[in-house]
């Protein structure tokens, strides 16, 4: 038993089954498209989707509660539009204290998410959706419809302008904090307990709805990061600015193998998962796919990707029962 | 017990969040409402004159009826209207409705039923919806024409186009051909690869360059879609430049896909060059001649001129120099000579205002603050 074939070896891993789906992706658009694989590219690809990676940490945490959150690009928005109209009316142009600013508005979006889904119990995506439509709505309100533009943010969108290490900067920490804490801290641990079986987690001794609380909350203060950072990455902030694209977070999570119904998942899925979508996003417009077929093709490598996922974990279940059997 | 109190509270929260909503939509509507007042006070001001010059010389008082207040995109186009009227001698009204709705506006065409004017010009928030109002003034024997965007054909005389698809798409072409020095790739950023406007002014581009040999030279490479969405539109810019490295200069027809494409060429340092339609505020920071700005010119329509072109066709209406049949000519003080078009769909006549406005280094500082 101790000598694993190379193929359950590799089928026995789902984040060793992601690495090769990336190198399959990886090789067949290098083919497709040569000058793929250069130092550029690949800093655009981490830059272009640094909201995406950064969101799919938080949406890891709630979704190993078994919750979900589709109101994060609105909280995207509104702490992005706030930090932009802060410096279009000239109030403040520090970019350390908008980031904070940006934080504290998503953290405090996230909590309330994070109160009405834990104590009030109301379904996540319920509660979610209605936030969805709050946040939003709240940024075209304060923005007056109108934009923050080039020059209203010039100056802190050299943060993160082409070239500038900002967004990685942001990206690297940002994950190396979520490994330690999803892998060896008590609150990590907590969050996978509450997900795998809520009432063995109560009754252990862990407080429930702390824990989910905290987990909207992070969301919330990862999404308002988010918005500030869009805000200097794109150098304009829009009240439909990242619309829609909370379904490329989850898909970032689900790819990464991060279970929908709760307690499954890791931060370096979620990152593989993140990179995959990253990688489909770049590609799709440089291999000669047509515009308008670019959606399609995105949808059938998501949907291929979880498939493989899905065979992957059915075998690990299968290779974990088999050993108990005597 | 507990559980009940807390989800009590927690309601009162989410009713509060809905409130606080409410109170921040509230506290923009009387900064709305101000709009029209302000505006109101010098209408009411002209009215006393109009009373005393109407038994005189029979004056005529012309109305426009904006899309909504606080837009500086319709304090432009009332400026433009205000200024010819006021240099003609007429009596001007300026009317913003409080919301961008037709409800707003059929309000506001009563009134100014009521109070009795020559015509009303009119940039309609609903095609449709203002059609028994627009019936009623015209019974009422006012002068009606739209401007900026149109109602149903049988509602008004004729309609003022800010627009012209031919116009916009030959602007853009002889940019492309002026910008790529008259030979050499081009790509098109798009909005969405369903957006009427854009795709219309695509074709015309087609179209012009199919059929007139001075654009043989023009090579179009691909026309990507950015869904008028910042991140989408970057990637897709940076896949152009990626695939076509002898590409010459980039046309993006949206405001959107343009600051995206703008922001990339600017940040890399391309030598690839950009134009297409884009506002100026948002284009500010990249429009310049030199090589450290990534767009030499672009073009949006002039806000001004429009409302001057709509105050020319209420004058030229209420005179009967034009009655809005398709042919009739008029002049539009210096402005030149206008002639009404028809419809695509045959169904009206329109007078479309003229080749799209450049904005370029000159004068994108005097724009910016605009719109």
């Amino acid at each position: 038993m101790k000598e694993k074939s190379l193929w359950k070896k590799i089928t026995g891993s789902r984040e060793v089954s992601l690495v090769i789906v990336l190198i399959v992706l990886l090789a067949a658009v290098q083919t497709l498209s040569p000058s793929f694989l250069t130092a550029t590219n690949i800093a655009q690809i981490f830059r272009n989707n640094a909201l995406t990676m950064l969101m799919a940490l938080g949406m890891l945490c709630v979704m190993l509660t078994g919750g979900i959150d589709i109101s994060i690009t609105s909280t995207l928005a509104f702490s992005g539009m706030t930090i932009g109209l802060l410096q279009k009316y000239d109030i403040l142009h520090n970019t350390f204290l908008l980031f904070l600013i940006g934080a504290v508005i998503g953290l405090i979006c996230g909590s309330i998410n994070g109160m009405i889904v834990a104590k009030g119990k109301v379904a996540p995506i319920i509660c979610t959706m209605g936030f969805m439509y709050i946040w939003r709505g709240m940024a075209y309100v304060i923005s007056n419809n109108a934009w923050a533009s080039g020059q209203d943010v010039a100056g802190f969108s050299d943060f993160g302008k082409d070239g500038a290490i900002g967004p990685y900067i942001i990206l690297i920490i940002a994950y190396i904090i979520f490994f330690v804490v999803m892998k060896w801290t008590k609150f990590g641990r907590q969050i996978y307990a509450v997900g795998s079986n809520k009432e063995a987690a109560a009754i252990s001794g862990i407080n429930v709805k702390k824990t989910i609380t905290s987990v909207y909350a992070i969301m919330g203060m990862l999404a308002g990061l988010a918005g500030v950072l869009s805000v200097s990455i794109y150098a304009s902030a829009q009240p439909n600015m990242q619309y829609g694209k909370e379904m490329d977070v989850i898909a970032a999570c689900v790819i990464g193998g991060v279970s929908m119904s709760g307690g499954r998942g890791t931060v370096v899925g979620t990152f593989l998962g993140a990179l995959i979508i990253a990688i489909i996003a770049k590609a799709l417009p440089l291999v000669g796919i047509s515009s308008i077929a670019q959606n399609f093709v995105k949808g059938v490598i998501i949907l291929a990707v979880v498939v493989l996922n899905v065979i992957t974990q059915r075998t690990m279940d299968k290779q974990n029962l088999s050993r108990r059997e005597i | 017990m507990k559980k009940r109190v807390i989800s009590i509270v927690l309601s009162a929260v989410m009713a509060a969040a809905l409130l606080a909503g409410c109170a921040s939509t509230g506290s923009s509507a009387p900064a709305a409402e101000s709009a029209p007042a302000e505006e109101a006070a010098p209408a009411e001001e002209a009215a006393p004159s109009e009373e005393a010059a109407a038994p005189e010389a029979g004056a005529a008082t012309y109305a426009l009826i904006t899309k909504s207040a606080g837009n500086p995109y319709n304090e432009k186009e009332a400026e433009g209207f205000q200024e010819v009227i006021d240099a003609m001698g007429g009596t001007c009204i300026i009317q913003h409705p409080e919301a961008a709705t037709a409800d707003a506006q059929i309000a506001v065409i009563q009134s100014l039923i009521s109070q009795g004017v020559s015509s009303i010009a009119i940039a309609a928030n609903d095609a449709n919806a203002l059609s028994a109002a627009l019936q009623e003034a015209a019974d009422a024997g006012i002068k009606i024409c739209t401007l900026d965007s149109d109602v149903v054909a049988d509602s008004r005389a004729t309609f003022c186009n800010q627009a012209g698809v031919q116009e916009v798409g030959q602007a853009l072409i002889d940019a492309v051909y002026d910008l790529t020095g008259g030979e050499g790739q081009y790509a098109i950023l798009s909005a969405t690869s369903q957006a009427t406007n854009q795709n219309a002014w695509i074709d015309s581009m087609k179209a012009i360059s199919e059929g007139d040999a001075k654009y043989a030279g023009l090579e179009l490479v691909e026309v990507a879609y950015g869904d008028d969405e910042p991140q989408k539109s970057t990637d897709q810019t940076q896949a152009l430049l990626q695939k076509y490295p002898d590409l010459k200069v980039i046309c993006a027809p949206t405001t959107v896909g343009i600051a995206a494409a703008a922001k990339v060429l600017q940040d890399q340092g391309s030598s690839v060059v950009l134009t297409g339609l884009g506002l100026p505020s948002e284009m500010a920071e990249y429009i310049g001649a030199d090589d450290a700005h990534s767009c030499p010119y672009m073009f949006l329509w002039n806000p001004i001129d429009l409302g001057r072109l709509a105050a020319y066709t209420s004058i030229a209406l209420v005179n009967g120099d034009i009655t809005g049949a398709v042919g009739d000519s008029f002049t539009a003080g210096d402005m030149g000579d206008y002639t009404l078009t028809g419809l695509a769909d045959g169904s009206g006549s329109e007078i479309i205002l003229g080749p799209p406005f450049q904005f370029n280094p000159e004068n994108i500082d005097e724009w910016k603050s605009v719109y």
